[in-house]
């Protein structure tokens, strides 16, 4: 997987263009400068070499005029780099609103991944070209750091909270995925593939692997059903013991203590896990915490489900409205990867695993939102069909 | 230009003076001693087996990177090798060996003083070092470390069943050795300057070890406290970082970085330091532009403190407060361009000898301009995004810490080396390791830059098999510099016994440090002497002798051309 040129691994992202500019300028402004300074250097080493033992050559003063310039002009030169490098970062790291998102959670020594049409992949990410991908990640235990050298991004994936990276691929093929931040034993392991598919073979992929549960759909059962939320956080939106969550996502929540804040995955996050830390005002504290009864799987379920019941909020694809719908084909999924052998894991990792959560029996989830979309099943891809370009 | 002729003497045998090494003999006249070259010298043994260390577990890295299959040893110990040879090399050879042995030796000769303002408290910081180093290698013999270095949390709180807690408390106690060095040359340099030794007569060396030592005493406890917070976390379960307890890991590596960036300050300024000695006095020249070189230590101590940021681009830090931290990286780098431009305009029109210090003095500005133009790219967020955790920063910061500090090093070594045993190295293979020396590095650490940039994350055990042709040319460069790193330590156990015996002033130079016998005398200076002198402010040779005669074995007895005898 290589460039053209040597030493430059492959472009294949809207982006990757732009930091491979910058590397250019920077080795074009190191190249000259250690050129200039080390010729500069050999020059007088060779021409002022000592030709008389004991020569005492003429002092000289330094020079206010030399200190100046040369002050000044790598200053200016850095300043360029600063700006061009802020750019590109600006970039790299302003979510587009636009954007399909695709669920990450890292684990030692593996990225699951949930799209939002219900697939799921173990070191694997399919992806379209030509669409924006934004990716919703974090991690059930240590540190780790997602990385496609082929798109020139990399963000951090943190333990206890989101971090979010999005990328345009520009290019089909096969493209390495790395995990960057050193992690424990298999590190080095803890490696994939992005796959970037023409927009039609990536329909088939996503038709070809359709009987799996949305994780909106899941987040609404897991609501509903087995952890109960809402018998206090009604979904019809009429007064519950707590707080309703229609049209949570992107609205303002007035908390206890005076403090405003913008609902996102994190303030839900924090909500469910450490519900007392941030009381909505006219709401007693008596949500329980779930920590350590929910998975990091099953949080991004949660939120995306919540996400749901906030129109403009959606996840950049049309399909996440059926959630609300009847749900028919719903299968007795755990919220862990699917058969990659979680004793496995679990041995691997007896500290940060939560235990995978058997699932309710009974998978059917009533019909309870507003909207009457298509169920999810009857539009297997239409994730080409609309671009998810929703006005706010 | 004056040219003068060396007065020839009959040569008196050195070793009939009373000097430091022979005032006293006995295993407990060097474990108690209060004399801060003995004690350098004490630093000199305990850096130089920690050196061989690390550099064993590096040479066992390499190997294993031969092959892109990890086939040498198991991930677990691979991942044992690479946090060895970081927390060795950083905490135990990098940190202190310039101040430490290099420093201990010669602040207080430069500035015309007896001794450092604290003699037992400098003894005390060996052994609190040896302390420190003796809990490190207990965790490293006990079964190993495996964090990686920086210790990142939560992985070393809560995950890592390998030794963290010991090899943490190693280097808790090692910081305190740090913290007492800098405070002694602080005070020592304050209060202890001789007659006429003004705060800009100071050599320039003086000027980096106080500029270094203010990081010392402002940045290590910081790094004292962090691991203190991780020991706690990890035997009391109390949540510092671990968001499974209530914490923060990102908190972790701010309070980790805010000592560890300035670190590499810690290790590079007295390199620097020791560059500006060599870059004067092989040229003959007083340094161009003395209080610029000198006021740029300073600020690279200071705005050093203000950029621990930059590790952290991509770790989920605000994408402001990573607009402060570029802006401010940025800023850095102009005091270090300004002392790489003073070097160079130092040679102008100078008299540049190309005796060993020199060659290493030379090769340092080469390296660091390497490594120092590479760190802008580190800096550019927009790029940090793709090689951040690659081989680009492994080569980065092994061309300024390790290029940097080991040349500085070696070459303040062999300059010095006449003055701290009174016998010269072989030059000729000092010349050859040199540049062995030189050629292995640039052969081990350029290709890493291409790695890095290809996408090769680092602390990879096992990689794909398209980096597999730059990882061989790296490993074949390690070798190679390995090789070169022996000669030196086999010639200069040799010389303490064969070497020719060195004058006082083998170089023929100005500084306070060659106005004394070779070796030194306890007390240092026979009489204290009166500094009329600018600092690099060369004199006629009638005047630069003061005590002792040259001996045939100085290279300044030995004109590189026989023209003039």
């Amino acid at each position: 997987m290589q460039s053209w040129i040597p030493f430059i691994p492959e472009s294949a992202s809207t982006t990757s263009g732009q930091v491979d500019a910058l590397y250019f300028y920077l080795v074009g402004v190191t190249a000259f400068f250690t050129v200039l300074i080390s010729g500069v250097l050999i020059f007088f080493v060779i021409r002022y070499r000592r030709r008389l033992a004991f020569e005492i050559p003429r002092p000289v003063a330094g020079s206010i005029k030399l200190e100046s310039l040369w002050t000044v002009i790598p200053f200016l030169i850095a300043m360029s780099m600063f700006v061009w490098g802020a750019t590109v970062y600006f970039t790299q790291y302003s979510i587009p609103k636009d954007a399909l998102e695709v669920y990450v959670v890292g684990k030692q020594w593996m990225w699951k991944v949930q799209h939002t049409t219900g697939q799921r992949e173990i070191n694997e990410l399919h992806v379209p070209v030509g669409r924006k991908i934004k990716l919703v990640m974090t991690t059930e235990d240590v540190i780790h750091s997602f990385f496609i050298p082929a798109f020139r991004i990399k963000s951090d994936v943190v333990p206890g909270r989101y971090t979010y990276i999005w990328f345009e691929a520009t290019k089909a093929g096969r493209y390495h995925l790395f995990c960057a931040e050193y992690c424990g034993t298999n590190h080095s392991g803890m490696t994939g593939s992005v796959v970037v598919m023409e927009p039609n073979e990536y329909d088939d992929w996503l038709s070809g692997n359709a009987n799996q549960e949305s994780p909106v759909a899941a987040g609404q059962r897991l609501f509903t059903q087995t952890l109960g939320c809402a018998s206090c956080h009604k979904e019809d939106g009429s007064g519950g013991r707590g707080p309703s969550l229609l049209g949570l996502m992107g609205s303002e929540v007035h908390l206890e203590g005076g403090r405003t804040l913008t609902a996102d995955e994190s303030y839900v996050r924090e909500s469910i896990l450490n519900p007392r830390a941030q009381i909505v005002v006219g709401f007693q504290p008596i949500m329980p915490t779930f920590q350590g009864q929910v998975s990091e799987e099953q949080l991004l379920q949660l939120i995306s489900y919540i996400k749901s019941l906030s129109p403009g909020q959606s996840s950049g694809i049309e399909t996440t409205a059926p959630a609300r719908s009847n749900n028919p084909q719903v299968g007795p999924a755990t919220p862990e990867g699917q058969g990659a052998g979680s004793l496995e894991e679990q041995r691997m990792n007896p500290v940060g695993a939560t235990p995978p959560r058997s699932s309710s029996s009974s998978s059917n989830s009533s019909s309870t939102g507003p909207s009457g979309a298509a169920p999810r099943a009857a539009s297997p891809a239409p994730a080409r069909t609309n671009n998810g370009n929703r006005p706010r | 230009m004056e040219t003068r002729l060396p007065p020839f003497e009959p040569v008196t045998p050195t070793d009939q003076r009373i000097n430091y090494l022979n005032a006293r003999y006995g295993l407990k006249s060097w474990l108690l001693t209060k004399d801060h070259k003995r004690i350098a010298l004490l630093y000199l043994g305990s850096v130089t087996l920690f050196f061989i260390l690390g550099g064993m577990y590096a040479l066992a890295i390499r190997l294993e990177l031969l092959t892109p299959r990890g086939d040498l040893v198991e991930s677990n110990t691979y991942n044992k090798l690479f946090t060895q040879h970081g927390i060795l090399m950083v905490f135990f050879f990098l940190i202190p060996a310039i101040p430490a042995v290099l420093g201990n030796f010669l602040v207080p000769i430069m500035i015309g003083a007896k001794d450092l303002a604290f003699p037992k408290i400098n003894l005390l910081s060996w052994y609190i070092y040896m302390v420190g180093g003796i809990f490190t290698l207990t965790a490293l013999l006990s079964g190993g470390v495996d964090t990686g270095w920086t210790f990142y949390a939560p992985y070393s709180s809560t995950y890592s069943n390998s030794y963290v807690l010991l090899a943490g408390i190693g280097v808790f106690i090692n910081g305190f050795s740090s913290i007492l060095t800098g405070l002694n040359f602080i005070v020592t340099i304050h209060t202890m300057r001789a007659p006429g030794m003004t705060w800009f007569r100071l050599p320039l060396f003086i000027w980096s070890h106080y500029a270094t030592s203010l990081i010392m005493v402002l940045g290590t406890p910081v790094i004292a406290i962090t691991i203190l917070l991780l020991a706690l976390e990890r035997i009391a379960h109390i949540g510092i970082f671990d968001p499974k307890l209530g914490g923060d890991p990102v908190l972790f590596q701010h309070l980790f970085w805010f000592y560890s960036h300035p670190a590499v300050y810690i290790m590079i300024l007295p390199s620097m330091g020791v560059v500006s000695e060599l870059i004067a006095n092989f040229s003959r020249k007083n340094i161009f532009g003395y209080s610029f070189v000198a006021f740029s230590s300073i600020a690279i101590a200071v705005f050093g403190f203000l950029v621990w940021g930059h590790h952290m681009f991509v770790s989920s830090q605000s994408m402001y407060a990573g607009l402060v931290f570029s802006f401010l990286s940025f800023a850095v780098a102009i005091p270090s361009a300004v002392k790489v431009f003073n070097w160079t305009a130092t040679l102008y029109q100078g008299s540049i000898s190309y005796d060993t210090p020199m060659l290493y003095g030379l090769g340092f500005i080469g390296l660091f301009l390497i490594g120092g133009m590479t760190g802008l790219f580190l800096a550019a967020m927009g790029l940090d995004i793709h090689v951040h955790d690659t081989y680009f920063v492994v080569a980065h910061f092994h061309y300024v810490m390790v290029g940097g500090t080991l040349m500085g090093y070696l070459g303040g070594l062999h300059y010095w080396w006449p003055k701290i045993t009174g016998r010269m190295y072989p030059e000729g293979w000092a010349r050859f390791a040199a540049l062995v020396v030189f050629v292995g590095f640039n052969l081990t650490f350029f290709p890493q830059f291409l790695l890095g940039y290809m996408g090769m994350p680092r602390r990879y055990h096992a990689y794909s098999e398209e980096f597999q042709v730059l990882n061989v040319m790296s490993s074949a460069g390690a070798s190679i510099l390995g090789l070169g790193m022996l000669i030196p330590m086999i010639y200069f156990v040799w010389s303490m016994r064969y070497g020719r015996r060195a004058s006082a002033n083998p170089w023929v130079l100005p500084g306070l440090e060659w106005r004394t016998a070779s070796p030194p005398p306890t007390e240092n200076f026979e009489v204290t002497p009166v500094v009329t002198w600018e600092a690099y402010e060369f004199a006629p040779m009638e005047e630069m002798q003061v005590i002792g005669k040259f001996e045939p074995g100085d290279r300044a007895a030995q004109p590189a051309h026989g023209e003039n005898i």
